[in-house]
């Protein structure tokens, strides 16, 4: 018996000597957890609050808008009455990303496939290095650099383009010029080649090293290895990776901003000066706007979010499918 | 299996089809080319800016503001603009760092794939992808239009933190998963609480990892430029109170000279680019050092 | 169309470190040789040096003499590609191409060498897969991705594909050590149905499938860790099994080994 109760007392006492860590435990633990997950909501909360106050403050210069939003081509907020719409935006935005990401993806896969199948592997960090260092200038630089450098090299590029390709009526127009959505896209594409050719990188580092055995063993060439059993494992990534690209040549403001010479008006021909992006008038107009003109500014930002966060959903969709498939 | 002949003629050691070989060439070609194709803008980028920037790269330049110096006239700097771009930045990331590394910290150590972390995590890469500048717009419509203060460094802080925040909670995530579940285990076997296991064993053994994407996020938010132009406005003179009136950054400098036609704007454009790309490299070659220590030593 | 195969003098690398050390033995045409050893001792490395896969590994290299029917492996005007197109191989983990079909798969091979005609392409598929056991497993759903077989049908399919090629030699790295017995035993049956087309040389960690399967068999050694491996000594399989001349060949193959 005594011995029971004695065996009881120092569990009891344990107990109480646990329970009392535990509770400071616990009170630590709430604090911090508290500290955690506020910090995640705070997040929640800043996104919520980014969509109603773009909202909220876009809605009063939609309601003066005397010209339709979504068609009109003008950008006139400080008129009046206000007259503006995102046409022009919405083409110059598509448009120029498009082109850059058509330009950027082949010379970024090209650049991902040299550095993991056709360097050795100290040259590889090295490359992988440079190609991060591309990452790392700013968007200003470039835009300097395109504007003070490329733009005066791109005359005899866009007169060869009008030239042989004249007959597209993209790349048509009597007087190609150096400030055109056709330079612009150029400085894109070369800003948005480091992300698609890192991530489709990353892809390729995780294609089986069997697959690429089973290949070489069969008598495959080397490009052969490549087409057998790296392309068909890392097709999913790689559209993903362009699309992200897409979004980031998209978002990009200041280098446009730079590099494009404001003509109103949607104008085909792409190698001819003109032409502005959702961005780039927001970085160009800012200094002269109204009320009204800060509104619609916002209210052309808005769209514009939703239009990259669509491309940038769209994107991860597809490199996610790819890890389930894999 | 020999009535069928699976290769036109006999096979030797010493070659294989003209076709396939040209082909692999012409890969290999294209491959190269793709890799010339990247370095040239690369390093024309560096050349121009290096060669044009250096010019003003002078004591006038780095102790000077462009007050009363219209762009016409030589002289002048940045001086302002650099202070101002370094009071943003630690601002900046005096309030995001907190927030994000909590932020990774609660998706990989608390969340347990609960239904809060999934959508914290949907909305950090929501955040993402936001255009650099709809955070400038998101802080004029809060900030300046709907509370009514004005243009200030604190506002493009806010901006910067906006864009800083997803970045750092994507790399401390990282960080954080590759800490081993044994370390945390053994922590936990011992008695030690959880948030104190978090606080003293998982966030140190992460810690280099996560310094170094703190510091890539820096360098990436240090060179953004329009968020600014809708947040810290502009200014010719030295501001060091980064809470009232606008304030100058390196990157607003450089597009307010480039906008100029003058050259010696031009010229003082491209030194505070080169200015700014070197910064850059510094905390992009520091992060490298850091995270390059840690590689021997990590698992 | 099986060929000899007459090694010597052969040495491999990976990097600085020395993985076998002087080689030379003779692997007879239309016959089963077999390596043995503990782990460790080399003789992957060896096997992956007489299709020249040793050197697709950054900073691996490989000196000596490798001569099918007197013509030198690493000869300076051989392509690494043609060598493995005359010299098959089959891999421990079965490596199907994960997004192919059984059908592609075995046509993969016949692709690269410029087989085109739908004709020919069914009638080797067909000849493949049968002399690989598995025709009449698969002959129903030859449309279907090849990851969907299990594991012993994605090994047979794997030598499918290899024998689809013809070539003069195929080589075996320890085929059977991911499968289940009943798959084992069919893949050992094939090898002593293959043995009268190809020279056959197979690794294998398991002594009584080399006991089984091989008509010779090589024992590979290690003098200790970081040492490179050595051949010990290589005979017929009764001799190695029952008489052996080494000392250590007898240790290993009584199990007193280590």
């Amino acid at each position: 018996m005594s011995s029971e109760t004695g065996v009881e007392a120092t569990a009891g006492a344990r107990h109480r000597a646990t329970a009392r860590r535990m509770s400071t435990g616990r009170a630590g633990d709430k604090i911090f957890v508290s500290a955690a997950r506020g910090s995640g909501i705070a997040v929640l909360a800043i996104m919520a609050a980014i969509a109603v106050f773009l909202i909220w403050k876009a809605i009063p210069a939609l309601q003066d808008n005397k010209a339709n939003f979504i068609t009109a081509e003008e950008w006139n907020p400080n008129a009046t009455p206000p007259k503006f719409g995102i046409a022009q935006l919405a083409f110059g935005t598509i448009v120029s990303s498009l082109l850059a990401m058509l330009i950027a993806t082949p010379v970024a896969i090209g650049i991902a496939l040299f550095i993991s199948f056709y360097s050795s592997r100290k040259l590889a960090s090295f490359l992988g290095y440079i190609v991060d260092l591309l990452a790392a200038v700013p968007s200003i630089v470039y835009g300097l650099w395109g504007l003070a450098f490329l733009s005066k090299h791109m005359d005899g590029i866009s007169e060869f383009l009008n030239t042989v390709l004249g007959w597209i009526p993209l790349f048509g127009g009597d007087s190609p010029g150096k400030n055109s959505i056709f330079t612009a896209s150029v400085v894109l594409a070369i800003m948005i080649l480091p992300i698609i050719s890192s991530i489709t990188r990353e892809v390729f580092l995780q294609v089986p090293r069997a697959n690429v055995e089973a290949a070489l063993a069969l008598g495959a060439t080397r490009w052969e290895t490549i087409r057998l059993s790296v392309l068909p494992y890392g097709r999913s990534g790689m559209i993903g990776a362009s699309m992200l690209g897409l979004g980031r040549a998209m978002g990009e403001t200041i280098a446009v901003a730079m590099v494009l010479t404001y003509v109103p008006g949607i104008n085909i021909h792409l190698l001819e000066d003109g032409g502005a992006t959702f961005a780039s008038n927001i970085a160009n107009s800012f200094d002269e706007a109204s009320a009204t003109g800060r509104g619609a500014l916002i209210a052309s930002g808005l769209v514009f979010f939703t239009i990259t966060l669509v491309i940038n959903m769209l994107a991860r969709a597809v490199v996610a499918r790819r890890k389930e498939f894999v | 299996m020999s009535s069928v002949t699976t290769s036109p003629g006999k096979p030797s050691l010493g070659s294989i089809s003209a076709g396939r070989k040209i082909k692999d060439r012409l890969v290999q070609g294209f491959v190269y080319l793709a890799f010339a194709l990247a370095v040239i803008p690369l390093v024309s980028v560096l050349w121009t800016v290096l060669s044009n920037g250096v010019k003003r790269l002078d004591a006038d330049f780095l102790g000077h503001s462009m007050n009363g110096v219209s762009g016409r006239d030589t002289g002048g700097g940045a001086y302002h603009a650099i202070i101002g771009t370094l009071e943003q930045v630690a601002i900046a990331s005096a309030i995001a760092v907190p927030i994000a590394v909590l932020t990774a910290v609660y998706l990989v150590e608390y969340s347990g794939g609960g239904r809060l972390g999934k959508v914290i995590s949907f909305f950090v890469d929501v955040m993402t992808g936001i255009p650099s500048v709809v955070a400038g717009l998101f802080v004029l419509a809060l900030w300046l239009l709907t509370f009514d203060f004005g243009f200030s460094g604190f506002a493009g802080a806010l901006a910067l933190t906006i864009l800083m925040i997803p970045t750092v909670v994507r790399s401390s995530e990282e960080m954080l998963k590759l800490v081993p579940n044994e370390l945390r285990e053994a922590s936990y076997a011992l008695g030690v609480p959880r948030w104190r296991t978090i606080l003293f064993v998982i966030l140190p053994t992460a810690l280099t990892g996560m310094v170094t994407g703190i510091m890539l996020a820096v360098a990436r938010v240090m060179g953004e430029t329009a968020p600014l132009l809708l947040t810290i406005f502009f200014t010719k003179a030295i501001n060091t109170d980064p809470f009232k009136d606008p304030q100058g950054s390196l990157p607003s400098f450089i597009w307010e000279q480039a906008k100029d036609p003058n050259q010696n704007s031009i010229d003082r454009a491209w030194t505070g680019a080169l200015v700014l790309i070197l910064i850059i490299m510094v905390l992009n070659l520091a992060a490298r050092l850091i995270a390059g220590r840690r590689a021997p030593s990590g698992r | 169309m099986a060929k000899r195969i007459e090694v010597s003098g052969l040495h491999a690398y990976y990097g600085g470190t020395h993985a076998i050390e002087d080689i030379s033995m003779t692997i007879e045409p239309r016959s089963v040789t077999a390596f043995i050893g503990p782990s460790g001792c080399g003789k992957s490395t060896f096997l992956r040096t007489l299709n020249r896969m040793h050197e697709v590994i950054p900073g691996a290299r490989v000196e000596g003499k490798v001569l099918l029917d007197d013509e030198d492996l690493y000869g300076s005007s051989v392509d690494p590609v043609a060598v493995r197109r005359v010299v098959g191989m089959v891999f421990q983990r079965p490596n199907p191409f994960p997004t192919m079909s059984i059908y592609d798969n075995v046509a993969a091979g016949l692709k690269l060498n410029g087989v085109r005609r739908k004709s020919q392409l069914d009638e080797v598929v067909e000849e493949s897969l049968q002399g690989a056991n598995l025709w009449n497993e698969v002959k129903d759903r030859l449309g279907k991705p090849g990851a969907g077989l299990s594991g012993g049908q994605q090994q047979r399919l794997c030598i499918a594909r290899a024998i689809a090629v013809q070539p003069q030699v195929l080589l075996m790295d320890e085929p059977c050590s991911a499968l289940d017995p009943i798959s084992t035993l069919a893949i050992e049956d094939l090898i002593g149905k293959l043995k009268g087309q190809f020279t056959i040389v197979i690794v294998t960690h398991n002594m009584q499938q080399a006991a089984r399967v091989s008509d010779r068999t090589a024992f590979f050694n290690i003098a200790g860790t970081g040492k490179p491996g050595k051949l010990i000594e290589i005979d017929d399989t009764s001799k190695i099994f029952t008489n052996p001349e080494q000392k250590a060949t007898e240790d290993y193959i009584t199990g007193r080994f280590g």
